[in-house]
């Protein structure tokens, strides 16, 4: 079997964004770049799935963006990945969910895989189409936030997450595509071991230009942020201050110290 | 300009969110008509023509046959844009039909922007406008973003959608319900919650002790519950509980659009959180810039006072 895993490096969502100087996306400098949450679920997914087959899969970790995103993929190796592929692209920013879903189904093409994870969407541009993207490029059966996977004899069972804490179950066969949800495994820490070996892992580098022939379907005119709508109330300073003027206004505008 | 909205339906029910879709093409100003696998008799109130497909025949979720649904009442209708609710649905079967069609999908919008798209990124911290590139666009519109003014009204022009092939890639197993609720959080009057900024496990008694002093409940955001630091009956959002109670103390939570879903119709919100730029802050009526493990054990011992 041989296994596909899509990650995306993005910056911790705690950082303080601005728009960069072309005003259509994030300013990177002093960002602290990891490897996307959705996707970690992702890798971790595959490896389990690995193990469960005595280790006969192959799994390639694949990454689309500037050099930073090698760290990324070294954790993902790091976590068991085998192999892995950085489509070069400093202007990964400037591509749509569909281009980087074709750069990806390009890729895809010419190995054979039979099961690709992806995160179900990246925590920075949160689009949820590319994994989808590039299953209906392929053929391949798709289903999207899995928070339940279990794999036998060719079949995937996937609880898909829906509103209100209910679940849905469904089934599919290789060759498959499913995006991964918060909370549907623990990704495991990569041990010192596993990072010393990952170092020594292939990683095989191919410009965007080779693999993307599509155009934009979609762009971005500006990135900004959200106007502050006002009217709440900031409390900065000394933690007891703080307190008294918290106390102050709860008891004047709600019932719950009456 | 044409909008087909895409209903969803879910265990033998008509979601609301389907209205949604409605407010939304209004503000657009489009004329819309709507595509729904679903019955007869949970069609939409809907004043204009609804494709209705047989979910008898066609499930409730079966993507691939749900998306050459979609594609006929396309070619039927010839729209200039299909719009869907971000939602497990709508996420899940519009990057099919926009494959299909080759056509640029927006995901999640919040607001019209001069016939541009507004879409929040960066976990809610920044936007995007977005312009679509493509002869037809998709839509996913953020849930609880567009509501319809007033009832909704009207009987729709029924038209039936039928396939010659039914072969489809996923099968559909069924519904896992939600798990036992230990408690009721709808019903708190107070409700203190624990995010993901309250550090570890062993910090969550101090929130449930906020919790207590206040005469409320416990809620936590949905990475505190993943992490298995609080049961999953105490989660409020969007696939937890939706809650509205008088008081909503949020310690550590950023306020991801799935937790300010399920909170945001409190009567008063205090955050607690050292960054002062987290989302919560756009909702809340009260920002207490602080470390919340600093901060709330002070105020619950003034609390018990």
């Amino acid at each position: 079997m041989k296994i596909l895993v899509c990650i995306k490096q993005v910056p911790d969502m705690e950082s303080r964004f601005k728009p960069n100087s072309e005003g259509t996306w994030y300013d990177e400098t002093d960002l602290a770049f990891r490897m996307n949450e959705y996707d970690e679920y992702a890798v971790e997914q595959a490896v389990q799935l690995k193990e469960q087959l005595g280790g006969e899969p192959e799994i390639t970790v694949l990454s689309i963006g500037p050099d930073r995103v090698v760290e990324a993929i070294k954790k993902a190796l790091a976590m068991g990945a085998d192999r892995a592929v950085q489509i070069q692209d400093d202007k990964y920013y400037q591509k749509d969910p569909w281009q980087i879903a074709s750069a990806i189904a390009s890729h895809a093409r010419t190995q054979n895989y039979d099961l690709i994870f992806t995160g179900m969407q990246s925590q920075d541009r949160g689009s949820a189409q590319v994994g989808v993207n590039v299953a209906e490029m392929l053929g391949f059966a798709c289903a999207t936030t899995l928070v339940g996977f279990a794999y036998d004899s060719g079949t995937i069972t996937a609880k898909r997450e829906l509103e209100g804490g209910i679940k849905g179950v469904a089934k599919l066969k290789l060759p498959a595509l499913v995006t991964c949800q918060l909370g549907l495994n623990t990704p495991r820490y990569p041990t010192l071991p596993n990072i010393m070996k990952a170092k020594k892992k292939e990683l095989v580098v191919q410009p965007i230009a080779e693999l993307l022939k599509e155009a934009e379907l979609t762009a971005t005119d500006k990135m900004y942020p959200p106007a502050r709508k006002g009217g709440g109330i900031v409390i900065e300073g000394d933690v007891n201050d703080q307190i008294d003027r918290l106390l102050g206004i709860l008891k004047d505008k709600t019932t719950v110290f009456r | 300009m044409k909008a087909l909205l895409i209903g969803e339906y879910r265990q033998g029910k008509l979601l609301d969110s389907t209205y949604e879709l409605q407010a939304f093409a209004t503000q657009l100003g489009a004329e819309s008509a709507m595509m729904l696998v679903g019955d007869a008799a949970e069609a939409p109130k809907f004043g204009g023509r609804l494709y209705l497909a047989d979910a008898a025949k066609y499930g409730e979720y079966n993507p691939d046959l749900h998306k050459k649904l979609v594609l006929e009442a396309v070619a039927k209708e010839d729209p200039d844009y299909i719009i869907f609710v971000h939602s497990s649905y709508g996420w899940d079967l519009a990057p099919r039909v926009a494959a299909a069609l080759k056509a640029g999908q927006v995901s999640e919008v919040v607001s019209i922007l001069d016939g541009k798209f507004e879409v929040t990124c960066c976990n809610g911290k920044m936007r995007r406008k977005v312009s679509p590139k493509s002869a037809r666009t998709v839509l996913t519109i953020q849930a609880g973003a567009f509501s319809l003014q007033g009832e909704p009204q009207g009987a729709p022009q029924l038209e039936t959608l039928d396939l010659a092939e039914t072969a489809a890639l996923v099968e559909f197993v069924g519904y896992e319900a939600a798990e036992q609720k230990d408690v009721d959080l709808t019903r708190a009057e107070v409700i203190v919650s624990a995010g993901r900024g309250v550090g570890k496990k062993d910090n969550i008694p101090t929130i449930a002790a906020l919790a207590r002093a206040l005469g409320g409940e416990l809620g936590a955001s949905r990475p505190v519950v993943d992490a298995g630091w609080v049961p999953h009956s105490h989660q409020v959002g969007t696939t937890g509980q939706t809650v509205s109670p008088k008081l909503y103390v949020a310690c550590g939570i950023s306020g991801a659009i799935q937790h300010l879903a399920g909170m945001k119709k409190a009567d008063f919100i205090v955050a607690i959180n050292k960054d002062k730029d987290a989302p919560i802050g756009e909702i809340a009526d009260v920002l207490v810039v602080a470390d919340v493990m600093q901060f709330v054990p002070a105020m619950t011992a003034r609390c018990a006072r």
